[in-house]
């Protein structure tokens, strides 16, 4: 494949997935999705639990390896690649269900600790960007607290808040709210959406939140037993269901 | 009826149903039980003493001891006093002590990340390792040690040597002893400007980062200094260091220096025991730190090593250290096991010989367990600091 | 928009991710690093463990009669085939010794219950067998009642004196660990005091040091005259050195508890002592029994210490007693790696225990 020719073809797309398998020993875990994710696009990922979703997503950045198939991240395919794998990863941000933030670092050593080891940013600099994207998810005052002392809620946006300090094109996100008190589900859900309206930030989103994809999502896809079965605009998608597997699903879940 | 009145302080029980009266009534018996209890034994003993002639005091401290000791780290004869066994014999506990714990941490960190490899077979030797040496008293692998394998050693004739200045055979380890000539003090000034250059750069290689981001390979710069600077001193003044190497002399060794097979075998065993347990400690520690962790490092771009330094390890220290120092005390408390083969530390020594000599148990008893009380509370009370310094910050 | 009904089906793996060479490439030679790794352990093996099987199975002797009748190649398992009766009653008449098994047999019947999950009167019985059942077994092992002829406890030794004194000894220093964790969570200073000192003096001083207390210092304790059993002298110094460790690991219990219980049994109008037994502590126990599990293996280690007081436990046996036996002489790494063998063996049992009923009770949670 002449990488020059297709590249045209190609620049439009920021992640492309073709044919892409994966096995967990002998579990065939993904089979042959095929997904295109231009730049700017907000894509809604769902499906009952085991379908695959976290995993998909996952193998994007290279947390889970595939074993067929291709995923070209840039025009760049992805393979075990470390110089590559770096860039893709300085590029491509993910938020995780448990936060996962660094209890050991406060708030603000949290989100600086990528740009300075990794984008080698002087001190003053991190601080001030990460101040910057504090402010955006509207917690401005925890710079100096330390993760348990925040709130769940709280501790989601700062996870975010961190991604985005590295400037990344693409955002991940595995789950973001399920593990969250109900409470605070609408306060990180408002970031997201502030994400994707203001920032233009394209998004791959594991979510049960419905309400969100039909805010934000410019494609909703519907995942189960490891192979995308239907995929669609919002509205068509939640009005129009065509596959009876989306039609179950979706009645066990709008309740 | 006025609320201003009544009710403005509550009414008080009678004293016999009052809890803070009951309270301080049962303590007054705790403390006068345990009064009687004491003044009987103190006076039994008292007068049990008198009446087997056994005299009481600390006077025998200054007593000449009339036996010679194995090994001593500080001059020491059968003319030395009690009070000098007791310092020997100190010396020798804490010796034992600082070699093993040494040892053992770094055997028991290779075999706690040997067990978490992903290389099955190494896993699966450092799993039996660990099963093995965990589930022996300490005693028997001490015995084993010292009768079986040491004593198994050959005579001094056909000793076991490596690169002709090391000799092993049933006598013991003979090393090489270094003889510093003139001029070393400079190496050894060297190497302290060396330690104080190593910090001095890693403060404005850290304040060069914070100011425009650039790394500085502080790691390597501080080992060349430390280690570099004292070698090109040492061999620019003409290496004034000479080896004094053990010879052997028709039946035995001259110079250097020997290792008495008792403290070979006491360091070997006391090892290979608690390092066993410290794998353990070490293996949790890594495991406790969640995956999640470690995930959230490598999707930011963090390097693999930079994930280990800055995420990892930090986390997994806090969960290590205090067991670990648990571990460290029980290595102490355990080195006592030496008067089993003859490794004179303070119970050997003091508990042992001196108080067979004596007969003075009450005051040699008293002044052992001291040693090993202070041993423990200096260990707990680091404990303390260091869990109070490292906790995570929580609500 | 895109949709499918038609369900792929699920494909086994590609041939080079499974696999006997797909595992030995990945667990054995999965990097240069771990290539070498993998050639210098499988060296190590090969020059440890053929000479070992060597030595212990297949050149040793097994039956002999006396020295002249073992080789010198491999082990002389004759020696303690010969004296096993030894190494396990120690100096027990041979005729008596079934007073002796039927004392352990009797503890090992009353202990299946326990293990029975329907069994409802639990508690009742683990207290009868802590608290009781070690003084009818003294009796009916020492004698001197019912016609029973009195065999004094310097006969007692081998791996029976080693069981005795673990499982006395854990057995006296429960009740006691148990008073002291309360008297260190208690509101009255005194107590408090009294309570760390104790726990935190027995903590801080090594086992030898405590022997040599009991064996020497006891004697001068007590009024002119009282002759003291030498067993009785070290079981008291190590229960009161065991009864610290205990009071630690069940403070950890009492401290797991929520604050919760302890309000709803006050808020019940039961008194402390009524809501401690009745509520907290049952609880409490139940949470640390690995913890106490692993206490019992650590004091069960800990008994060849008696040896060096003059006590004739398994390990003492084999090394003052069968070692000094003239027919016998030079056969101490037989006896070693026999010692050796048998606490391992119990001890590696009970670790897998108290092990599996970590995993047990922590999914009750």
């Amino acid at each position: 494949m002449n990488k020059a020719n297709s590249k045209a073809a190609m620049d439009d797309y920021i992640i492309r997935m073709i044919n892409l398998n994966k096995w967990y020993g002998n579990f065939h875990v993904l089979k042959d999705i095929n997904l295109d994710v231009k730049q700017g696009e907000r894509i809604v990922i769902c499906g009952p639990s085991g379908s695959g979703k976290s995993t998909l997503i996952r193998c994007i950045n290279h947390l889970e390896e595939h074993q067929k198939g291709q995923i070209i991240i840039e025009g760049e395919e992805l393979t075990g690649d470390i110089k590559h794998l770096e860039k893709v990863r300085t590029n491509v941000g993910m938020c995780f269900q448990h936060f996962n933030l660094f209890p050991h670092l406060s708030i603000m050593d949290n989100l600086t600790l990528a740009p300075i080891w990794v984008r080698k940013t002087p001190k003053a600099q991190a601080e001030a960007d990460a101040m910057k994207y504090l402010e955006r998810v509207k917690i401005p005052d925890q710079a100096d607290k330390y993760p348990g002392q925040l709130s769940g809620g709280q501790q989601q946006r700062v996870a975010i808040a961190r991604s985005l300090c590295m400037n990344p094109k693409v955002m991940l996100f595995d789950e973001p709210t399920s593990a969250l008190d109900p409470e605070m589900i609408s306060e990180v859900l408002d970031v997201m959406v502030e994400l994707a309206e203001e920032g233009g930030m394209t998004m791959l989103c594991v979510t049960h939140e419905m309400g969100f994809a039909k805010q934000v999502a410019d494609r909703v896809i519907f995942m189960d037993a490891g192979q995308i079965i239907e995929e669609n605009t919002p509205n068509e998608f939640f009005n129009n269901p065509q596959s009876e597997r989306t039609q179950l699903f979706l009645s066990q879940i709008i309740h | 009826m006025s609320t201003q009145e009544q009710g403005l302080t509550p009414g008080k029980p009678p004293i016999w149903n009052d809890p803070h009266y009951r309270a301080l009534f049962f303590q007054i018996l705790l403390i006068i039980g345990l009064g009687a209890f004491l003044f009987t034994i103190v006076s039994n003993t008292l007068s049990n003493m008198e009446n087997r002639g056994i005299s009481t005091g600390f006077a025998f401290l200054s007593e000449r001891s009339g036996f010679d000791i194995l090994q001593s780290l500080i001059p020491y004869s059968a003319d030395s006093t009690y009070g000098r066994t007791f310092i020997v014999g100190l010396l020798n506990t804490i010796l034992i002590t600082v070699l093993g714990v040494v040892v053992a941490t770094i055997l028991g960190f290779i075999v706690g990340v040997a067990r978490l490899s992903k290389n099955w077979l190494i896993a699966k030797i450092a799993t039996v390792y660990i099963e093995t040496f965990r589930n022996i008293p300490l005693l028997i692998q001490i015995f084993f040690w010292y009768f079986v394998v040491l004593r198994a050693m050959p005579s001094a004739k056909n000793s076991m040597s490596f690169m002709d200045s090391f000799f092993l055979n049933v006598r013991g380890l003979y090393t090489p002893y270094p003889v510093a000539a003139e001029g070393f003090d400079f190496t050894l000034i060297a190497m302290a400007i060396g330690v104080i250059a190593a910090f001095v750069v890693r403060s404005w290689a850290k304040k060069r980062q914070n100011a425009t981001g650039q790394q500085f390979p502080i790691f390597w710069t501080a080992l060349g200094l430390i280690f570099g600077l004292p070698l090109i001193v040492f061999l620019l003044s003409g290496s004034p260091l000479t080896w004094d190497i053990p010879e052997l002399q028709r039946f035995n060794f001259q110079g250097g220096t020997r290792i008495i097979p008792e403290l070979l075998a006491l360091l070997i065993a006391l090892s290979i025991y608690t390092a066993a347990f410290i794998a353990e400690i070490v293996r949790s520690g890594i495991l406790a730190v969640s995956k999640g962790q470690s995930e959230a490092a490598l999707s930011l771009g963090l390097q693999p090593n930079q994930n280990l330094r800055l995420v990892v390890i930090p986390q997994a220290m806090r969960v290590i250290i205090p067991p670990m120092t648990s571990q460290y005390l029980n290595l102490a408390k355990n080195s006592s096991l030496a008067t089993a083969i003859g490794y004179p530390d303070i119970v050997s020594v003091y508990m042992g010989t001196t108080l067979n000599q004596t007969g003075q148990a009450v005051e040699i008893i008293a002044m052992t367990m001291a040693v090993y009380l202070t041993i423990s509370l200096t260990i707990s009370l680091f404990m303390n600091w260091y869990n109070a310094k490292m906790a995570l910050v929580e609500r | 928009m895109s949709v499918t009904d038609k369900m792929l089906p699920a494909l086994p793996a590609p041939n080079d991710a499974k696999g006997p060479i797909h595992w030995l490439k990945t667990n054995l030679f999965s990097s240069p690093i771990n290539t070498i790794f993998t050639i210098i352990a499988l060296y190590l093996l090969y020059i440890v463990v053929p000479p070992a099987i060597n030595w212990a199975f297949i050149d040793a002797d097994w039956f002999a009669t006396s020295r002249e009748g073992c080789s010198r190649e491999g082990a002389c398992w004759a020696y303690i085939y010969n004296r096993f009766g030894q190494t396990i009653y120690g100096f027990y008449p041979p005729e008596e010794q079934w007073r002796v098994n039927t004392a352990f047999l009797s503890l090992i019947l009353l202990c299946i219950p326990l293990f029975i999950e329907s069994f409802s009167k639990k508690s009742w019985l683990g207290g009868f067998i802590l608290l009781i059942f070690p003084f009818i077994a003294y009796i009916f092992i020492h004698g001197g009642y019912f016609g029973l002829e009195v065999i004094s406890t310097d006969k007692w030794g081998g791996l029976m004196l080693t069981l005795i004194i673990s499982i006395v000894g854990i057995a006296l220093a429960l009740p006691l660990g148990i008073i002291l964790a309360l008297g260190r969570r208690s509101h009255m200073p005194i107590v408090k005091s009294v309570s760390v000192i104790f726990i935190e003096f027995w903590r801080g001083v090594p086992l030898i040091t405590v022997l040599f207390m009991s064996s020497v210092m006891l004697p001068l304790f007590l009024p002119e005259g009282s002759d003291f059993d030498k067993l009785a002298r070290a079981m008291i110094g190590i229960i009161l050195f065991q009864a610290a460790y205990v009071a630690e690991v069940v403070r950890g219990g009492l401290q797991a508890i929520p604050k919760g219980q302890y309000e709803a049994a006050l808020a019940m109008g039961l008194t402390y002592w009524k809501s401690m037994f009745l509520v907290i502590l049952p609880q409490a126990l139940k949470l640390v029994i690995p913890g106490l599990v692993n206490t019992f293996i650590a004091l069960f280690k800990d008994t060849t210490l008696v040896l060096i007081i003059g006590l004739f436990d398994l390990l003492g046996m084999v090394e003052n007693v069968l070692g000094s036996d003239s027919k016998w002489l030079g056969f101490h790494t037989e006896g070693l790696v026999y010692a050796g063998f048998v606490f391992w063996l119990f001890c590696f049992a009970m670790s897998r225990y108290s092990m599996s009923l970590e995993r047990k009770l922590h999914t009750g949670h």
